[in-house]
C-alpha cells in the first residue's frame, strides 16, 4: 500500500471524526426532550392542598417505573363564584406551585419523568373534569383521605369512578401512615 | 386671575391610596388651598367627606359647586353637576372618587367620564382613587381581600394622568385612625375591622399600590424617552425601569413548566411582573405532545397571572430583545439549552447573544434538577 493511500485514509478518518464530533450531541446522548414521549403511559396525580399523601406519590412512582410511564401531578385550583373563571389565582398558587415543584424534584430524582398540569374550576371536581377533557392519560391515582385539606372528597371519588374513562387507583386510608409530601420538601432555591 | 384655555386639555393629577382613610381627599384639599393661595381660581366640583370632621374642616374656604339633584325610582340622588363646572370655568377643579358610578340617567355612566369632559374644557383636575378600583387589579385584590369592588376604572385613565401621587400610610397607622373614628362613624367601625380592614388585607393592598405607582412612573419615563429620542432603543431604556419585570423563555415541552414556576416565584419575591415568551420558528409544525405542552403552558400562565407571548421568528435573541424592550424587562430567565449540533457549535451560546442584544438586562439560567446527582436532592418530609 502506498504512502499516499495511507495518508488519504488517515485524513478521511480524521475528517470523519471531526464531523462526528460536530454532528453528534455530547457523549452520544439524546437530550431528554427529544425522546419520543407520545408512547409513554401517563399517570395523573391530582391534588388540591399544600400536601399529598406519600403513599399515593410512592404508588405513582412504582407504577411509573414499572410501566415506563410519565407522572402528571396536577394542581386543582378552585375559583370562587365571585370571580371570573379565567382569573389569576396567586394566593392558591403560592401553595400549589411549591408542592408541584416538590413532587417534580422527588420524582425526577428517582428517574421518573414528570409533566405537570394546573387545572382550574369552580370546585376541585370541576377543575378535574376540565383537565380530563383536555388531557390524555391512562391512570389516576388518588388517596381516599379523611382529611378534607388533602383534596378530593368521597363524593368526588365516586364521581370519578362513574365518569372518568381511565383506570382509577384509589388508595385506602391508612390512619397509621401519616407521611405526606408537603411544600417543605422543596429543595434548593425555589 | 387666568381663565382656562378651551383649546388646551386640562392636567389631571390623581391621589392614589391603598384604601379609604389614608388621607387622599385631605391631601387633595390641601393642594387646592395651596393653589388658591397662589392666586388660582379653585373650586370643589365634588367632595365625599364621609362625615369626617377633618376633611370637612379642610374644605372650608374653597368655593363649592352645588350638586345636581336627580330623581331615580322615588329617590332623590345627588351627583356632580358637570354642566355647572364647565360653565363656571375655574382653573382647577377638585373632584373626589374618580371611580364612582353615576346614578342612572346621568349624562355619563362613570365619574371618570365626567372628569374627561372637564379636562377637555381646559380645566385642571385633582382627583382621588383607591387602588382596588383599577380594572386590571380588581380580580387580584378580590382574591387577596375577599371583597369585590364593583366600581372600577380602566387602567388607561390612570395611565393618561399627568401626575399620580401615592398617599401612603402603614396598615397599623390606618387601623389606629379607623379605631379612633377618623375613617368611619362609630357604628361602622366593628364591621370594617372584621371585613376589609384586616392587617393582612391592608399590607397586600399597600404593596399593590406601591407597585402600581412605581410601574406608572416607569412607563411614563419610558414613553417620554422614546418620544424625546427616536434613535434610542427600547432595549437600552429598559434596564433603567423603576419596577422589575421578568421574562421567561419557554418551549413547548414538559420540563419548561419548571422554568415558569421558578420565574413566577422569583417575580413574587421581587414584586415584579412576569411575561412568558415562546419564539416559534417560522413554519414549525407542532407534534401532539408539543400542542399539549403549549396548552398547559398557556393555562399555567393564566393561573399565575403571567402574560404569555408567542412570536414567530427565526432570530431568537432579536425577538427576545424586541419584547424585552417593549415590556421593560429587567430579568430574562432561560432553561438549559439543547446541546449544540453541527455548525451550531461554532455559534455564540444563547445567554451571551442575549446579553449582547440587551445590555443591562440580567440573564439567568435555570438549572434542570433532574440532572442533579441523587444524593444532592435528598429526602424531604
Amino acid at each position: 500500500m502506498s504512502v499516499g493511500v495511507i495518508v488519504a485514509v488517515a485524513c478521511a478518518s480524521a475528517l470523519l471524526g471531526i464531523a462526528a464530533g460536530y454532528w453528534l450531541p455530547p457523549h452520544g446522548r439524546v437530550p431528554a426532550r427529544e425522546r419520543r414521549e407520545g408512547e409513554n403511559r401517563r399517570i395523573l396525580l391530582p391534588f388540591t392542598g399544600e400536601e399529598i399523601s406519600r403513599r399515593s406519590f410512592e404508588a405513582a412512582v412504582r407504577l411509573a417505573k414499572a410501566e415506563d410511564a410519565i407522572i402528571m401531578p396536577a394542581f386543582l385550583a378552585q375559583v370562587p363564584m365571585s370571580l371570573p373563571l379565567e382569573t389569576a389565582l396567586p394566593v392558591q398558587c403560592a401553595r400549589g406551585m411549591p408542592l408541584l415543584e416538590a413532587i417534580e424534584q422527588r420524582a425526577s430524582s428517582q428517574g421518573v419523568p414528570v409533566d405537570s398540569r394546573v387545572g382550574r374550576g369552580r370546585s376541585a371536581r370541576d377543575a378535574l373534569r376540565k383537565l380530563i377533557e383536555q388531557e390524555h392519560f391512562d391512570r389516576i391515582i388518588v388517596s381516599a383521605d379523611e382529611d378534607p385539606r388533602a383534596g378530593l372528597s368521597y363524593e368526588d371519588l365516586r364521581w370519578m369512578l362513574d365518569r372518568v374513562p381511565a383506570e382509577i387507583l384509589i388508595l385506602r386510608p391508612a390512619p397509621q401512615d401519616t407521611r405526606r409530601i408537603s411544600i417543605g420538601a422543596v429543595k434548593g432555591h425555589f | 386671575m387666568a381663565v382656562p384655555d378651551e383649546h388646551r386639555r386640562g392636567r389631571l393629577k390623581v391621589f392614589i391610596g391603598m384604601a379609604a382613610g389614608v388621607g387622599k381627599t385631605y391631601r387633595m384639599l390641601l393642594e387646592g388651598h395651596a393653589e388658591q393661595e397662589a392666586g388660582h381660581d379653585v373650586v370643589i366640583g365634588l367632595l365625599e367627606s364621609h362625615g369626617r370632621a377633618e376633611t370637612a374642616g379642610m374644605a372650608e374656604g374653597l368655593a363649592v359647586i352645588p350638586r345636581r339633584r336627580m330623581r331615580y325610582r322615588d329617590t332623590v340622588i345627588e351627583e356632580m353637576d358637570l354642566d355647572a363646572i364647565v360653565a363656571r370655568r375655574p382653573e382647577l377643579c377638585l373632584i373626589d372618587e374618580l371611580a364612582h358610578a353615576n346614578a342612572p340617567g346621568s349624562e355619563h355612566a362613570k365619574r371618570y367620564e365626567d372628569v374627561e369632559a372637564v379636562l377637555e374644557s381646559g380645566i385642571d383636575v385633582l382627583s382621588t382613587l383607591n387602588v382596588q378600583h383599577l380594572e386590571s387589579l380588581n380580580d387580584h385584590i378580590t382574591e387577596l381581600s375577599g371583597v369585590r369592588v364593583r366600581e372600577t376604572i380602566p387602567d388607561a385613565i390612570l395611565g393618561r394622568a399627568d401626575e399620580v401621587v401615592l398617599i401612603d400610610l402603614t396598615p397599623e397607622a390606618l387601623l389606629d385612625r379607623l379605631r379612633a373614628g377618623k375613617v368611619y362613624p362609630a357604628e361602622r367601625i366593628d364591621a370594617a375591622l372584621n371585613n376589609f380592614f384586616k392587617i393582612e388585607n391592608l399590607s397586600a393592598l399597600r404593596e399593590v399600590a406601591l407597585r402600581q405607582v412605581a410601574e406608572e412612573v416607569g412607563a411614563k419615563r419610558l414613553t417620554t424617552e422614546l418620544i424625546g429620542s427616536r434613535e434610542e432603543s427600547l432595549a437600552a431604556a429598559a434596564p433603567q425601569a423603576v419596577g422589575e419585570r421578568l421574562l421567561a423563555l419557554v418551549e413547548p415541552y414538559p420540563g419548561t413548566q419548571r422554568l415558569v414556576r421558578r420565574a413566577w416565584r422569583s417575580a413574587q419575591r421581587l414584586g415584579a411582573g412576569l411575561d412568558i415568551l415562546w419564539v416559534r420558528p417560522p413554519g414549525k409544525d407542532l407534534s401532539e405532545q408539543e400542542e399539549r405542552s403549549l396548552m398547559a403552558l398557556r393555562q399555567l400562565a393564566s393561573v399565575l397571572g403571567a402574560r404569555m407571548f408567542e412570536e414567530e421568528s427565526d432570530d431568537l435573541p432579536g425577538a427576545v430583545a424586541e419584547l424585552a424592550g417593549r415590556r421593560g424587562t429587567t430579568y430574562v430567565l432561560i432553561g438549559r439549552s439543547r446541546p449544540p449540533r453541527g455548525l451550531g457549535r461554532l455559534r455564540t451560546p444563547l445567554p451571551q447573544r442575549l446579553m449582547q442584544r440587551m445590555p443591562g438586562v440580567d440573564v439567568r439560567i435555570v438549572a434542570d434538577r433532574s440532572l442533579r446527582p441523587n444524593g444532592e436532592n435528598g429526602e424531604g418530609s
